[in-house]
């Protein structure tokens, strides 16, 4: 069957998407953060940003419960912290900033997909904290634009640039 | 300073390109789709990267439960004190993969404007009424089937700032999950026999006439209900490989 084409997600999502602290998935292990940046330099402050990642283990199993609702008033909750969903939903900041608090992926990597007003259909990449096949099959200067800058110890800096000198590697799945 | 872009400034460029593409068949739009002004300094100039990995973290995905939506998520009109004003409709499709198979017991997630075109957003601030009965946010999981069903309030038409005259045809944004993260999509759903849809750069950035089609929904009595709604249906069909992959692969 012939899919469904992708539509952009527009700048006014901002009521129905975002999760309260959606990029909380867990306490105690590694801050990630960064911003969105468009072919000028400046800063997007209407991207929005959903992580998907694998649990210390290397499990992608994952668990439901990230927008869990109250039942009385149907609110956002967001997530109960027991469970660790392996999924974070973002929306940047009017400085186009963005921060994800979780654990440190068994595989190596954190799945990104990014959507922004005038980003007809979302783009794909990933956060590699350890080196791999894929990586390492990159030019250099363009595989530094999947690897993090560890400001400290557990603190991560990474900078999204939909165009431009620094253009972050996007992936195509096929 | 460059004057201000006119309609037919971007009918002009929606045809050159357009012709340009007459005869390909392409499922989603370009990124780069200079019509849609916010897409030109938005869209990477390198081309994606193509990544075949079986391993890769991509073909699983995000699960959600029960307890990701409430009962009157799904219908929009009643999740205030009093009734919105506009056209009441349902709206009820499945969600299918590219082989027809169901997607089962995924989040699906719409937002939508008012029936006056106004969403309760701060930077919306086109002179249209704001109603306080109605906030535009719905969800719902599909079933067994794959089957999604929400009722609200026909959008309407709205003006935003990409040229001069400048109107959006009705629409209602879907956020669609898939078993794969290579699955997601994020589209909007349109009304059939929208006057705007010829003047309209985010719809016609689907260049393939029959994919632009896809994202139309079509008027289905069967699915009004007597003295309270009428019935638009509309299928999504998720793109991604993940499926065939992990059959490959087994």
């Amino acid at each position: 069957m012939n899919p469904t084409p992708s539509q952009t997600v527009g700048p006014f999502y901002g009521y129905a998407l975002p999760i309260p602290r959606g990029g909380d998935l867990a306490e105690g292990g590694i801050v990630v953060h960064g911003h969105v940046y468009d072919g000028a330099g400046e800063p997007v402050p209407d991207a929005l940003l959903e992580f998907w990642q694998a649990d210390p283990s290397g499990s992608l199993a994952g668990a439901p419960g990230t927008l869990r609702r109250d039942q009385v008033s149907g609110a956002l909750l967001g997530r109960s912290g027991v469970g660790f969903t392996g999924f974070g939903r973002v929306a940047t900041d009017a400085d186009g900033g963005w921060a994800l608090r979780t654990l440190p992926p068994g595989n190596g990597y954190i799945s990104v997909c990014v959507f922004a007003r005038g980003l007809l259909h979302h783009l794909y990449t990933r956060i590699y904290f350890v080196p791999d096949a894929f990586l390492g099959s990159l030019p250099p200067e363009r595989g530094r634009t999947l690897v993090p800058v560890e400001e400290r110890a557990g603190v991560y800096r990474f900078d999204i640039h939909l165009q431009g000198d620094e253009e972050t590697v996007f992936l195509d799945f096929g | 300073m460059t004057p201000p872009l006119t309609q037919a400034d971007i009918d002009r460029e929606i045809a050159e390109v357009h012709q340009a593409r007459a005869g390909e068949r392409a499922n989603h739009p370009d990124r780069d789709f200079a019509p849609y002004r916010s897409s030109v300094l938005r869209h990477p100039k390198q081309p994606l990267v193509a990544l075949k990995d079986p391993e890769a973290a991509e073909l699983a995905g995000p699960v959600f439960g029960v307890a990701d939506v409430a009962p009157f998520d799904a219908d929009l009109t009643r999740q205030h004190a009093g009734e919105p004003l506009g056209e009441r409709i349902t709206v009820q499709g499945r969600v299918l993969d590219r082989d027809g198979r169901p997607v089962r017991g995924q989040l699906v997630e719409i937002w939508q404007a008012n029936a006056s075109g106004r969403y309760p957003h701060q930077r919306d601030d086109h002179p249209a009424p704001l109603d306080p009965n109605f906030s535009g946010v719905g969800r719902c999981l599909t079933d067994d089937e794959g089957r999604y069903a929400f009722t609200t309030i026909k959008p309407g038409a709205y003006p935003w700032r990409n040229h001069v005259n400048a109107w959006r045809p009705a629409h209602i944004h879907f956020s669609v999950f898939g078993t794969a993260f290579t699955q997601r999509l994020v589209t909007q759903m349109y009304f059939p026999n929208d006057p705007l849809f010829p003047y309209d750069p985010v719809l016609n950035s689907v260049t393939d006439e029959r994919a632009r089609q896809r994202l139309v929904s079509a008027y289905d009595h069967d699915l009004s209900v007597p003295e309270w709604s009428l019935g638009y249906r509309w299928d999504i069909v998720l793109d991604g490989p993940a499926a065939t992959w992990m059959e490959e692969g087994r």
